[in-house]
């Protein structure tokens, strides 16, 4: 599998599930289910701040935050997901997503090809029809952070 | 030999006691012991594919009604060969008791149950309240992949014919009850899918005409338990309009949430011929030149019908 064309972080976890056989790769989603971190306080009380990923079979909330880097870099996106402990798959693709894209600039992340779900190799193991959400989600991220990189900069402001 | 049925009171009053059991029922028979041995199975379905994994009823076995119920290439069930190995694998004889309970008001148990009912499995039941009610009340979980002894299934090809209908039967049926269990948005048109579901592509919107609208969780009380005898009848009797000895045909989407109400219907309320509509929505909703009605209100059977 080609994972050139991905971020060193999320090309590495692509290569990770490849690498493993079908039920491997639906315990490798399981354990990034259990490892997507909790909402920052600030997020948790405003429930109003995440938006509603539609397409997810299971409600999937999330926001992306933009913050300064160091050195005159692009300025990174931070990704914030909530997902109910009753939608491991869902939670689990939220989880490859926060560790592969969170913390890159918005060209990186736009970078990242569409179809990057279906190389998981998942989509026989969890059926097209719950690949459709993680799909959508990833789609989602990128046309908020398209929206973010499209805003005036603050010196045109 | 079946394994007993559950005696309570609520039960009772159902036209086939039989087919469900409690979540108090199934965990004193746990502990002493029933799982061993493969008389009694317990199958866990979940809309979620690793739901299972996360925590389920020690000694339960996971069945996934799309990876493994559905074919994988015709949109069909599988056939009596792998169901059999299905089963097998499962550590199912043809004469265990299975008991299946799943999540949202085992609303995909509902579903898997109906599969195994297309390959006439005699005694399969529901847990009442499902997974959500077993974890409220506290009862043990286990994250252990359960590794069953396998059964022994023999090739038993499906018998569609008295619980399924095709897109051919339902046209046949105009003017015969039909329940649709869709949500209201979905019933009048304002919507072809669920809200905050897919969107899985039907071109056209709207109900099969003189369908009556039971959005299905209606059959369930607060704790995902099915209503009494009572409440049902003053759902599908009262409100839908059905009288007993009726022929009736349910749907919805793709024909999962209505097994949750065919269930109701066949062995809660003792219909004989009741029908799950598979193709649901999806199908009728894409076929060419079938009659459809907008609205709310139930429509009439076009003429020509």
């Amino acid at each position: 599998m080609n994972t050139s064309a991905l971020p060193a972080t999320l090309a590495d976890i692509v290569d990770d599930f490849q690498a493993l056989t079908e039920p491997e790769r639906l315990q490798l989603l399981l354990e990034f289910s259990h490892g997507l971190p909790e909402l920052p306080e600030r997020l948790r009380d405003h429930p109003e701040l995440l938006e509603q990923v539609v397409e997810c079979q299971t409600p999937l909330f999330l926001t992306i935050e933009t913050e300064p880097a160091d050195g005159g870099a692009p300025e990174r996106v931070r990704l914030y997901f909530k997902a109910p402990k009753e939608a491991p798959t869902t939670r689990g693709f939220a989880g490859v997503l926060h560790e592969g894209l969170d913390g890159l600039s918005a060209a990186e992340i736009l970078a990242v090809p569409d179809d990057m779900p279906e190389q998981l190799g998942l989509t026989r193991a969890i059926t097209p029809l719950r690949m459709r959400g993680m799909t959508a989600m990833l789609g989602r991220i990128k046309r908020k952070v398209a929206a973010l990189a499209s805003r005036p900069s603050p010196a045109q402001a | 030999m079946p394994y007993p049925v559950e005696q309570n009171d609520k039960f009772a009053a159902y036209a086939h006691p039989g087919r469900l059991v409690s979540t108090e029922w199934l965990a004193t028979e746990i502990e002493a012991g029933a799982l061993d041995g493969g008389k009694l199975v317990v199958v866990e379905s979940d809309e979620d594919v690793l739901l299972y994994e996360t925590g389920h009823i020690p000694g339960a076995v996971k069945i996934d009604w799309h990876t493994d119920l559905n074919d994988e290439v015709e949109r069909d069930y599988i056939d009596g060969l792998a169901f059999a190995a299905l089963a097998e694998a499962k550590g199912i004889s043809r004469d265990s008791t299975v008991v299946i309970y799943g999540d949202k008001s085992n609303w995909w148990a509902a579903y898997a149950l109906w599969v195994f009912t297309l390959f006439g499995h005699e005694d399969v039941r529901l847990l009442d309240g499902g997974r959500d009610k077993w974890i409220a009340e506290g009862h043990a979980l286990s994250t252990e992949t359960t590794v069953p002894t396998p059964g022994t299934y023999p090739v038993v090809e499906r018998n569609d014919a008295p619980i399924r209908a095709f897109k051919e039967d339902v046209l046949a049926h105009l003017g015969k009850p039909l329940i649709d269990v869709r949500s209201a948005e979905e019933y009048t048109g304002q919507r072809t899918h669920m809200p905050a579901y897919p969107e899985e592509g039907a071109l056209r919107g709207g109900h099969i005409p003189t369908a009556a609208s039971i959005p299905w969780a209606r059959a369930a009380a607060g704790d995902g338990t099915y209503r009494n005898r009572g409440e049902l009848e003053a759902l599908y009797l009262g409100e839908a309009g059905l009288k007993p000895g009726d022929d009736v045909v349910a749907y919805c989407r793709i024909g999962e949430r209505s097994s949750h109400t065919w269930f109701a219907l066949k062995y809660l309320l003792g219909f004989d011929t009741v029908r799950n509509y598979d193709g649901s929505w999806t199908e009728w909703g894409n076929a060419v030149r079938v009659p459809i009605a907008k609205g709310a209100e139930r429509g009439t059977v076009p003429a020509g019908y």
